[in-house]
């Protein structure tokens, strides 16, 4: 991939990273780098789209220790969990079979199980070598009559979040738009329905299928989530939907701006953690689709759901409340679980703004107030100190810090995507209650915390590091 | 001896191997106040630490020197001297394993020469350790990975030297990559019990076993072989070298110190066992322990009581070659029969092997193999938990990675009695698929005969045992 085309993803427009004043990507330093490559952002990005094979081209590396390891889950089709790698091997790389073998592995693929579009994932080797994994995928497809399409997200193009941009310009340039939706069955009681994609979301521990049966109420049809529990000919339909949401994070936002700029498709970002936002989601697909019986009856069932979900929350909240939380998560996933946060009546001490921009800033401020301490360094040593300092209760971050946590004997919740707990929806806020209650008012703390009765004195030492 | 028979399929499915790598990070992550640092992508960084820390459910220290797109065109050598020089200075590690991945292997990095150029430019951090190792992940997998690293440790941190045996009680240990933390906490109180010393190289029973500390963070390990123990390594009295993956390290050892060697391709079932303990014996000039005695007594009951189940048990078995030769041995011992074997990687003692064939493949492999040949039970790694439900068969975990079940890591399954605890659950695994015979319904009988006294069918009582989902190990 060309340097200038990297730069022209980075550069999204409709990113409020770009306009302020701090910059999107910095250069990574050796030996001070913590964090995911490109690679791994297209994986996490596509791999849930199930009845596709995902074949990543390179040598054993990036699909030996990254294989059968996300948290998506599929209502049906599980071939997305099977591992598949062209595993180049020293002659491949040093007489350059590398388009060949690939070449041979996406018709085994396509043989032994029938899948319906196979995606080529490039690495950095492959990427080195110079492989035409483009001209590959073309020939494939003219040859064996299945959709094969790369995706050119090799590792040393940048970061994760990088990786998840190449993966939906991939989507957006050779899978959306090839395809037309089958007509929605008419309802039983005569609602209209409306089509709408979900951008984002990944279906993580199967969390969407809390929020999924309201959509159904409403009349929304998902046409395609990019890409929890997707298939392929979805994401092919993806184009006639009249409404996006962008769900997580800023990540996938250059599709939806594309997809707005070829077909007028408007669209909105949201989250569907805590109560708050899940009903400001459905608020906002009732008000793009701009039908007034719709809007009328997503308050209706907004009351009963809140109603519902403010129910069941109410012993947690007696649990939970005024408990202090360091929350660390990188850019505006934050938001999403602050507000969820507050829903319980817990006290976000401090969060991590990293990636944040001075306008997050300001609403980190106004959602949180003033005395909020923000913190730039995601060191672990730098959290356990915020953590020490601000008597928090819980640190809720991704998996990289749950042995931070743990090895420092505090209390925990995994926010990542490889967590086994669903978090979305308004049933999916009495999970996380009970997740942190559970952690918080474990008795293992105080045990593990309590000094032998024969040692004199301890302390809690941090390790010069 | 078995046939080795390379699968030749364009694409890997279900992959059994992980990368050279993550194999010799793994080394250095045995070491005391180490570090190992990757050349590449930041993304062979994360993704190694992730694979390390849900297996070992444990903080993982691990480095990149954060290759991209144009370091990778125009030269990385920077990029390791930066970082080595970044580490030193914040860590003040005792070793930094420098190890090579894909990515600055293709591009053609001289590794040595740019240590060679940080040592010139950064004299003040010459007591920090570094060791370079090459590890392409186009070639080999995590086993022989492991064993690059060792031998490379051997050449740089092990002086040439000719006082072999000055320190009488001590003896080293070179432990393969197939022992967990668990197995080598056993094999040191094996030697210990006999009144020697282990230097075991590298410990990951000290570094990562799982304790907490009092220390709430470090940058590096937290346990491990010290440098100061590996720089002596020549004055011991003896070597036990466990895995044949580490002969070759063997050879460079005892070319250097001259100091005698042991060599054991496993440590399972009453044989492997019996010829360490003979070792020990030997080395020590003491008598066997009533305690081992007891310990070996203890086994031979669980043999004999568990043969039953074991004997004729089909297994599929999948693993790095040091692994799969221990357990292959282990379970033949059992009168159990292996019919299918897969290796991610040849290595040469796979030939040695007293069964039919070792697919060298994924487990795509391992599952038409176990399929065609009606295996009872997989043993593998957690990437097979599918492969099992597919096959209706329970899984015994082994080997890297073990993400899914808890303490998986930490098991024993070495010595007297880690063979006895494993013949245990090989036996309750087998039971628990015992499949009882149909029974047969006489056409001289009457509908009544199972009637219950108030007339209705009593429930019918024969166990299908469970083959479906869910019955892993």
């Amino acid at each position: 991939m060309k340097a200038s085309e990297i730069q022209a993803l980075l550069d999204e427009p409709a990113c409020s990273h770009n306009t302020k004043e701090k910059s999107g990507c910095a250069k990574p330093k050796p030996g001070a780098t913590a964090g995911g490559c490109s690679f791994d952002g297209a994986q996490i990005a596509l791999l849930p789209i199930a009845d596709v094979a995902h074949i990543v081209h390179g040598p054993i590396a990036c699909a030996g220790s990254s294989w059968d390891n996300r948290g998506t889950r599929s209502s049906g089709v599980t071939l997305y969990k099977i591992g598949m790698t062209t595993d180049l091997s020293e002659t491949d790389v040093v007489m350059g079979r590398g388009e060949k073998r690939l070449f041979h592995a996406i018709k085994q693929a396509i043989d032994s199980y029938a899948p319906k579009a196979v995606f080529i994932y490039n690495t950095c080797v492959t990427a080195l070598i110079g492989d035409d994994v483009e001209a590959v995928c073309k020939a494939a497809t003219e040859r064996w009559g299945v959709p094969v399409v790369p995706v050119d997200a090799a590792g040393f193009y940048g970061t994760k979040n990088l990786g998840n941009r190449l993966a939906g310009e991939a989507m957006f340039k050779h899978v959306i738009g090839t395809a037309e939706p089958a007509p929605a069955k008419p309802r039983a009681d005569g609602l209209p329905t409306y089509d709408v994609n979900l951008i984002g979301e990944y279906n993580i521990a199967g969390e969407f299928w809390h929020v999924a049966p309201l959509f159904d109420e409403l009349g929304l049809r998902i046409l395609c989530t990019l890409s929890g529990d997707a298939r392929f000919h979805e994401v092919q339909t993806m184009h006639r939907a009249k409404v996006n949401m962008v769900v997580c994070a800023k990540a996938l936002l250059n599709v939806a701006r594309k997809m707005q700029d070829s077909y007028g498709q408007p669209f909105f970002e949201g989250s569907f953690y805590g109560v708050q936002d899940v009903s400001n989601a459905l608020r906002d697909f009732a008000r793009l689709i701009g039908d007034p019986d719709l809007i009328a009856r997503t308050e209706v069932v907004i009351a009963r759901e809140e109603a519902k979900a403010h129910a069941a929350l109410e012993p947690w909240r007696a649990r939970l409340k005024d408990k202090r939380v360091l929350l660390y998560t990188g850019g505006v996933k934050s938001w999403s679980i602050v507000s969820a946060l507050q829903d319980l009546g817990m006290k976000v001490v401090a969060t991590g703004t990293k990636k944040s921009t001075e306008e997050d800033k300001a609403r980190i401020r106004e959602l949180m107030g003033e005395d909020t301490k923000m913190i730039d360094d995601g060191s672990p040593k730098a959290l356990l100190s915020t953590y020490h300092e601000y008597k928090a209760d819980i640190l809720i971050a991704g998996g990289r810090n749950l042995y931070t946590a743990l090895k420092a004997r505090i209390p925990f919740l995994d926010i990542n995507q490889e967590r086994e707990f669903g978090y979305a929806g308004y049933d999916g806020m009495t999970e996380l209650a009970r997740q942190l209650a559970l952690s918080m008012e474990s008795p293992v703390w105080a045990a593990v915390r309590k000094p032998a009765p024969w040692a004199k004195g301890v302390s809690g030492a941090v390790l010069a590091a | 001896m078995a046939e080795i028979i390379h699968s030749k399929k364009a694409l890997a499915v279900n992959p059994l191997k992980v990368s050279q790598t993550i194999g010799a990070s793994l080394a250095f992550l045995g070491l005391n106040r180490s570090l190992p640092l990757m050349h590449g992508s930041q993304g062979c960084t994360a993704f190694g630490k992730v694979f390390f820390v849900r297996h070992f459910r444990e903080p993982i220290p691990l480095q990149t020197t954060a290759m991209d797109q144009v370091s990778t065109i125009m030269g990385a050598d920077e990029n390791i001297i930066e970082a080595l020089r970044t580490l030193s200075e914040k860590s003040q590690p005792d070793v930094i394993g420098l190890v090579t991945t894909g990515l600055s292997e293709t591009q053609g990095t001289d590794i040595h020469r740019s240590v060679r150029e940080f040592r010139a430019a950064f004299p003040e951090f010459a007591h920090v350790a570094v060791v370079p190792v090459n590890t392409p992940d186009y070639v080999g997998c995590l086993e022989s990975g492991y064993a690059l690293a060792i031998e490379s440790l051997i050449e740089t941190l092990v002086p040439e030297s000719q006082c072999a045996g000055k320190r009488p009680k001590q003896v080293n240990v070179l432990a393969s990559a197939m022992l967990t933390p668990g197995d080598i906490e056993a094999i040191k109180e094996w030697i210990e019990i006999f009144g020697l010393r282990p230097v075991v190289v590298p410990d990951i029973a000290d570094s990562l076993d799982g304790h907490l500390v009092e220390a709430e963070y470090s940058a590096l390990t937290i346990g491990g072989t010290p440098r100061s123990e590996i720089e002596i390594m020549g004055e011991s009295t003896a070597t036990l070298v466990v895995g044949p993956s580490l002969y070759k390290a063997a050879n460079l050892l005892k070319t250097r110190t001259g100091v005698p060697d042991y060599r054991f391709e496993g440590l399972m079932g009453l044989d492997d066992c019996d010829a360490f303990t003979q070792a020990l014996a030997e080395i020590s000039g003491k008598p066997v322990p009533e305690k081992i005695e007891r310990q070996r007594a203890q086994l031979q009951d669980a043999m004999v009581d568990s043969h039953f189940m074991t004997g004729f048990a089909r297994v599929a078995l999948a693993a790095d070659p040091d692994l799969l030769g221990m357990q292959t041995r282990f379970l033949l011992g059992m009168g159990a029969e292996i019919v299918s074997a897969v290796s991610p990687h040849r290595h040469e003692s796979l030939a040695g092997l007293a069964i039919e064939k070792v697919i060298v493949g994924d487990l795509e492999d391992l599952e038409i193999a176990a399929r065609a040949a009606d295996a009872q039970l997989v043993i593998a790694n957690s990437h097979a938990v599918e492969t099992a439900r597919r096959l209706g068969l329970p899984l015994f975990r082994a080997g890297f990675p073990q993400y899914d079940y808890v303490g998986g890591y930490a098991r024993t399954w070495v010595g007297y009695r880690g063979s006895r605890q494993t013949l245990f659950d090989l036996a309750n695994l087998m039971l628990s698929q015992h499949h009882e015979l149909e029974p047969y319904r006489s056409i001289y009988w009457d509908e009544s005969r199972n009637e219950s006294n108030k007339g209705e069918h009593a429930r019918e009582h024969h166990v299908i045992a469970s083959t479906a989902a869910g019955l892993v190990h």
